[in-house]
């Protein structure tokens, strides 16, 4: 081989690793690879890998095992890029695999400040990537670049202030030279923003406040000087359209969380998806799930976006660009994604805190229905209805998938409240109705409320099916274009289901809970499916 | 917030020898309820039970004994579980472990007259029959609740009402379950695991025993508690003995 050949081919082979922003906008047409946290931009958390099917689907077996070295929940969604499996062993480790086989290539080991002080463990969802640089957010407020090649340090910038409550536990998510993260910590009266960084440098290209301060609109939707303190955290990744141009996210419960006495007001944008314009930052649109909450119903669900014939004003079907999100407050919505438009609002589990919309698309509160005292049952229940887990979308059957806690509720207290920087501002708690609630989980009734998937036809928001677990779940869904559905949940089952009609085809035992969203990429043409439980992450494919 | 002000107090005159050996003193355990609601009790709930696995009232804690293990656990949180390391000055850890050891004292305390715990421990192995069902120190049945260290998980109060009024509360970990396999067996027993595919239970004979639901014909909770009400059968002073005499089951020595 010549000095010139083996050049081009040095050269050829760096280049096909670079994973451009057109690959990830295009992720669909490569789903030999899973490019970024849902997917595709659209985060539908659909393949269009298709070898495993509802009839072999029986015949899929263990391929291995990554076991952590971390006690931590094992909530990551990976990357695989070009037979290279990518991931976090929280909190913070980036381990690098073989995608076939598991062995490791290399650990990045990220020691976050003992400070950090996330909510809800030490965890972390999952990387971004772009070029040979993997991005990720740390329990202690950090963003960092890793060199995917080497998993040595590229930048390290410090995003907010972890001693306050601050922390990044979402994927970033990469818009052409950028990558965009938000702060999670609403429960400790933080005040939350999402903002953009170079790729390059790490520097602030922009940022977009989730709480309005003075001179901004939204500001008198808070009292006083409650926006100080208003939460509005980010923890889950945002959706990116390239036609709009436009970057959505949802974003979390007001601060405090069950006493909203201390900020009157409807607290934007907590609870709302807001349309950002992925170059600026600037606010679009948009649109508030649930003003003034006392529930803790963030609205950090995956804002998953769909193309869908829905009716004009004058009746004719159109083909529209809307987004699909079952929130946690109970209400499946559609809106539309251009201008916020809300098109369609409908439970998809028992909900006793409001009783419909008005014409604006606005909740319509149920009386007496507020965190007291003495307490007060709530429908759905203190987790949600759902939560972070990932939905699912597949073009194929038209049917939007979720993993939910369905019919159950909790007792919401209130307490008084005040703010001490870096403490826990919540003004309250919920209680669970099951008495003795820790020993509960297996013992439970189907009246104590359950864990299900569930798929909800867009059009009408009307359920196609359910499948019963006698445990919740934090499970995320994924769907592929063979009409396969993989989940999980608490009982620690991975499983597949027919996505048309939702009936069991395979299971396997893991051993414990699954609190991540499974993912499915191919290597030399073998399709595998790969999801985290307990304290390691599996991958499966069909026997060869 | 009144009536909390008043179990305090109560709390404190019950507890107050057990405190006084911690050094501990009334406006600690009041300033630790405090920084308690405001700050654990999100997670934890008021009782310091609602965390799966964690009973803050039960003075036994999974990663501590000593105080100074507690102030370690609150001040750097425990790493692979939800437990955030405490932002507080150093009196508040202290104060937060004077509420965390008045909770547990709080326990033994109750409305209920206490009799006689040795009194107790004879009809709870003689004429009471408890034994045929229930198990402490290694001794009597493995069907229903191990009894050994309820003296530490329940106060008097309930352990009174349980044996009066055995439907009034059944906790989920006590529930039983009847099963009917293809054959025609019925099986009841105490649940131990139940899951979407599976159930697991203790039988009427002390067995462990598993089952696929798809092997079984039927299967349900069993919605009353298979233990009798001792209503009428002991009287009152006999109850109060036994109910001494579980509040002083702590568990086995170590």
């Amino acid at each position: 081989m010549s000095a010139r050949v083996l050049l081009l081919f040095f050269v050829a082979g760096s280049v096909f690793a670079q994973v451009t922003f057109e690959r990830i906008l295009g992720a669909d047409k490569e789903p030999q690879n899973w490019l970024t946290y849902s997917g595709t931009p659209f985060s539908q958390r659909y393949s269009q890998l298709n070898e495993i099917t509802t009839e072999n689907v029986k015949d899929l077996e263990l391929q291995w095992i990554y076991q952590a070295s971390s006690l931590e929940k094992f909530e990551a969604t990976a990357l695989v890029v070009d037979g290279i499996l990518y991931t976090v062993q929280a909190p913070n480790d980036i381990i690098a695999l073989d995608a076939a086989t598991g062995r490791t290539f290399w650990t990045y080991a990220y020691n976050p400040s003992p400070k950090a002080r996330p909510c809800c463990g030490h965890i972390n969802r999952g990387l971004a990537m772009l070029g040979n640089t993997l991005f990720m957010g740390t329990v202690d407020a950090h963003l960092v670049a890793v060199d995917a090649k080497s998993g040595h340090l590229l930048w390290d910038t410090t995003v907010a202030k972890a001693e306050s409550g601050y922390s990044l536990t979402h994927a970033p998510l990469v818009v052409k030279d950028k990558v965009i993260v938000g702060t999670a910590g609403g429960e400790f009266g933080i005040r939350g923003f999402i903002a953009a960084y170079d790729v390059h440098t790490g520097k602030e290209a922009w940022r977009f406040y989730t709480v309005p301060g003075p001179g901004e609109p939204g500001r008198e939707t808070w009292g006083g000087d409650s926006w100080k303190t208003g939460g509005a955290s980010i923890w889950v990744t945002g959706s990116y359209d390239p036609a709009l141009n436009l970057t959505y996210w949802g974003t979390g419960n007001p601060g405090p969380d069950w006493n909203g006495d201390p900020r009157p007001g409807d607290n934007l944008y907590s609870d709302s998806v807001v349309a950002l314009d992925a170059d600026t930052g600037k606010l679009k649109w948009h649109y508030q799930f649930s003003p003034h909450d006392e529930f803790d119903h963030d609205s950090v669900q995956i804002p998953l976006l769909a193309d869908l014939e829905w009716p004009d004003e004058a009746g004719q079907k159109q083909m529209r660009k809307v987004m699909l999100w079952a929130n946690r407050n109970g209400v499946f919505y559609v809106l539309d994604r251009a201008t916020g438009q809300f098109l369609l609002g409908k439970p998809f589990v028992e909900v006793n805190w409001m009783n419909g919309f008005d014409e604006k698309g606005r909740p319509i509160r149920a009386p007496g229905k507020v965190p007291t005292v003495e307490g007060t049952s709530i429908y759905p229940g203190s987790e949600g209805a759902t939560n972070w887990y990932s939905p699912s979308y597949s073009p194929r059957t038209g049917l939007f998938y979720v993993s939910s806690w369905a019919d159950y509720a909790s007792i919401f207290f209130r307490i008084p409240v005040k703010y001490t920087e870096g403490r826990v501002y919540a003004g309250g708690w919920p209680k669970s109705y099951v008495p003795d609630g820790r020993a509960a989980e297996n013992f439970r009734k189907d009246e104590e409320g359950r864990g299900s998937v569930r798929a909800i036809d867009p059009k009408t928001g009307a359920r196609a099916w359910e499948f019963k677990m006698n445990d919740v779940t934090d499970a995320g869904v994924l769907t592929t274009a063979s009409d396969l559905l993989f989940s999980g949940g608490r009982e620690g089952y991975f499983f597949a289901l027919d996505a048309r009609n939702g009936s069991l085809l395979w299971k396997a035992t893991l051993g414990g809970v699954v609190a991540s969203g499974p993912m499915t990429y191919s290597v030399d043409g073998r399709q595998y499916v790969s999801v985290a439980a307990g304290h390691s992450l599996f991958a499966f494919a069909l026997k060869k | 917030m009144k009536h909390r002000g008043v179990r305090v107090l109560a709390v404190i005159f019950v507890a107050g020898r057990l405190l006084a050996q911690h050094g501990y003193t009334p406006g600690d355990v009041e300033e630790g309820q405090q920084l308690f609601i405001e700050n654990c009790a999100i997670c934890h709930g008021p009782e310091g039970d609602a965390v799966p696995g964690v009973a803050l009232a039960r003075g036994k804690f999974r990663h501590a004994s000593s105080d100074e293990e507690l102030n370690q656990i609150i001040k750097n949180g425990i790493p692979g579980t939800a437990m955030p390391p405490g932002n507080f000055h150093e009196h508040q850890f202290t104060a937060l472990i004077a509420y965390l050891r008045s909770m547990t004292a709080s326990l033994a305390g109750s409305a209920t007259t206490l009799g006689d715990a040795a009194r107790g421990k004879t009809i709870f192995e003689g004429k009471g029959g408890c034994l045929n069902c229930h198990r402490v120190n290694g001794k009597g049945s493995y069907l229903g609740p191990e009894l050994t260290d309820i003296g530490v998980t329940r106060r008097a109060a309930q352990l009174e009402r349980s044996i009066l009024e055995p439907d009034a509360e059944i906790l989920p970990q006590n529930r039983f379950f009847h099963v009917v396999t293809r054959d025609g067996t019925t099986i009841t027993g105490r649940l131990l695991n139940l899951d979407t595919f599976t159930v697991q239970l203790m039988d009427s004979n002390e067995q462990l025993r598993s089952f696929l639901k798809i092997n079984l014909k039927e299967f349900e909770f069993v919605d009353r508690s298979p233990m009798p009400s001792y209503q009428g059968k002991l009287n009152p002073a006999e109850v109060a003995d036994v109910v001494a005499y579980l509040v002083s089951l702590r568990g086995v020595d170590r």
